[in-house]
């Protein structure tokens, strides 16, 4: 294994969808990297290809879904078309993800223990049964559930859906991976827990050196959390670059565009601004942007794929007419 | 504030489980089998004044759409009034029931869900007001056209079926049918909800606009509180059944008074913060079959002392049009 400055690095990524309505080309070009201990954002609408650029790195993109071209180096790896066996090796070992809805992920029949002590032996079965118990007891209380000699006891239906989630946290964590891609992780929890989640998350992160990739339509979310951000649509990466920069000069109109659209202090009594139309379908993407539809400034140079361009530096972005005049309101 | 359109009177709602057969002989057999009570709303009292637009915001499980339900007359409360108009609801003769329930509509969170597959969107708008007389069958179309424009939809749309519209298109049918029926009051349960960040901005731009054109009053019942920020006049917090606290939009985001409003005004992500470092509250929210005596918020308080244990606060006004529950406040 070559030594690498980045735990990941994903290069001209593809996966593309062969249905029988036609080839959805879900993730289609997406290049970047997530350095050591680095949380990155990925942000995007429903449809944009978020979640299958997660399950591409990780190898679970089933049939009809095929990563198609590309490269996902980890370490300098390539984990594209790796054989299953080493895959398993690494996916719940070094590479660890979290889902959205921690009750389908967990196993209800099975209590917490048991399926945490077969994610620590699957990978190595020579740690005997109570050392793995040990590191279950450990690992839940890393991410703050109280009492967890008790509470490996309990099946999942037991928990409450906050709790659950830091189970489901807790097995990712159990064999200490480099790298945690979480897929919506607090979206279906309250307020108050989601702060919680993301303080233990933050935590991992300094404390580990976990790099992380936070798969969210949340911009709010990735603001307070992550060091860098890319912004997808249409199966593309529109945007990215450090966090503060893109959030607070955005220069691709999606991104303005999505700031704009978030309600909260200052809004009040004004309107929002609103991106007209809606996602286009990934069956039935336009020939060039795919977002020139709902882009104020599109015109017909926007019919052309527009190429990976860095107007400012640290950036990248796919458009052929930037915001480049600092000067100009966020919410233009 | 103007006078009240609606208020509510110690509005109370329990569910209560009713014991299975072995578990009546058992509590005869003098076990102590009791049945289970939850007080999913306790003795509520809130005045929603005409044209204005109230918040209600709390987490899951804390009463805020069985409060929403109630008033929209979809459930019954077990105890107290709701005064719609000046006249008590439960005083009312039958006709002039019917006439308030076609005055307070409801709008759902799941657009997937509270419209039937199996009609066409022009009987789903068109439904409610051939059947309570308000136009002839001749005129519907006609009408449904209208409606349709009002809330943004292509009237040529009107003879498909749900499932052919997206999701922001579909939460505009849910509020098109609330609309054919002219209401002059709109329960909002989650509305935007299950929408993306770009569709949001539109409905909730849809949402002030009919209420400058139509002049609504909105109950909206959110647990996104930049939501509630942007769209409300006064906002009303809820935990466990009770409000915590009332206060005008300003003053509640600026200074807040209750310890839970604190911990959500805390909690939540926000756009304009890079980097924070998250302190969350400690603990769950109870479960409303066991609430913690006194205070219910005590067990997760900060500032709890020995007094919150044991009485239970009751929301006083503590500066102008400012209520809040919580007993530091006979401290200071």
């Amino acid at each position: 294994m070559t030594d690498a400055a980045h735990t990941l690095e994903v290069r001209n990524l593809k996966t593309h969808f062969f249905t029988k309505a036609g080839v959805a080309k879900a993730v289609d070009g997406v290049s970047f990297t997530v350095g050591k201990g680095e949380v990155m954002g990925l942000v995007g609408e429903s449809g944009s290809g978020k979640s299958v650029t997660g399950f591409s790195i990780i190898g679970l993109v089933d049939p009809p879904g095929e990563v198609v071209s590309g490269e996902v180096l980890y370490n300098g790896k390539n984990l594209v078309g790796l054989p299953d066996e080493e895959m398993r090796d690494l996916r719940g070992n070094r590479i660890a993800m979290i889902f959205q809805d921690p009750m389908m992920t967990l196993n209800p029949v099975l209590r917490v223990d048991t399926q945490m002590v077969e994610t620590i032996k699957a990978h190595d079965s020579s740690v005997s049964e109570t050392e793995a118990i040990q590191r279950c007891r450990d690992a839940l209380g890393q991410v703050g559930i109280p009492a967890p000699e008790e509470r490996l006891k309990s099946y999942p239906h037991q928990f409450s859906g906050g709790m659950r989630q830091r189970v489901a946290i807790a097995i990712a964590l159990l064999n200490k991976p480099d790298l945690i891609i979480a897929d919506e992780p607090t979206t279906a929890l309250d307020v108050t827990i989601q702060g919680q989640i993301l303080y233990e998350a933050q935590k991992l992160c300094s404390e580990t050196g976990t790099s992380m990739i936070w798969i969210t339509h949340d911009l709010a979310v990735v603001a307070g959390l992550a060091d860098k951000i890319c912004v997808m649509y249409g199966g593309r990466i529109v945007e990215q670059g450090e966090i503060s920069e893109v959030l607070d000069h955005p220069v691709h109109p999606y991104t303005r565009g999505l700031l704009g659209s978030v309600p909260g202090h200052g809004t009040r009594g004004k309107r929002l601004f609103q991106i007209p139309g809606m996602a286009p379908s990934l069956l039935n993407l336009p020939q060039g942007c795919a977002f020139q539809a709902r882009c104020p400034r599109a015109d017909e140079a926007c019919n052309i794929e527009p190429e990976i361009s860095s107007p400012v530096a640290g950036r990248e972005i796919r458009c052929c007419h930037p915001h480049l005049d600092p000067s100009e309101e966020v919410t233009a | 504030m103007s006078e009240a359109m609606l208020s509510v009177n110690n509005l109370t709602k329990n569910f209560v489980k009713r014991l299975d057969l072995a578990g009546k002989i058992a509590s005869k057999l003098g076990s102590d089998i009791r049945e289970e009570v939850v007080h999913a709303v306790d003795g509520v009292t809130i005045n929603i004044p005409r044209g204005g637009v109230v918040g209600l915001v709390g987490e899951s499980g804390c009463g805020k759409s069985t409060l929403g339900r109630m008033i929209a007359g979809i459930l019954k409360p077990t105890f107290g009034e709701i005064i719609y108009k000046g006249v008590s609801i439960t005083d009312m003769n039958d006709d002039e029931m019917r006439r308030a329930a076609l005055q307070i509509q409801m709008i759902f969170q799941n657009p997937f869900a509270s419209l039937n597959p199996r009609m066409r969107v022009e009987d789903i708008i068109g439904e409610a007001p051939l059947v309570h007389g308000m136009i002839t069958s001749a005129e519907k179309s006609e009408y449904v056209r209208d409606i349709m424009q009002k809330v943004g939809l292509d009237p040529e749309y009107r003879r498909r079926y749900p499932h052919q519209f997206s999701g922001g298109q579909r939460q505009r049918i849910g509020i098109a049918r609330a609309l054919a029926v002219k209401p002059e009051f709109l329960v909002c349960d989650e509305a935007i909800a299950a929408l993306d960040v770009s569709i949001q901005s539109q409905v909730i731009n849809l949402f002030m606009d009919l209420r400058e054109d139509l002049d609504l009053t909105y109950l909206f019942i959110s647990h996104n509180l930049s939501v509630v920020e942007h769209i409300s006049d006064r906002v009303v917090i809820m935990y466990l059944g009770r409000i915590v606290e009332i206060a005008e939009t300003d003053d509640l985001f600026k200074d807040p008074n209750h310890p839970y409003t604190q911990a959500l005004l805390n909690g939540i992500p926000r756009l304009d913060q890079r980097g924070i470092d998250y302190e969350p509250i400690d603990g769950e929210i109870p479960s409303p079959l066991d609430p913690p005596p006194g205070c219910h918020f005590h067990p997760r308080c900060p500032h709890a002392i020995d007094r919150c244990k044991a009485e239970r606060p009751e929301l006083r006004e503590i500066a102008a049009n400012r209520w809040s529950a919580c007993h530091l406040n006979d401290q200071a």
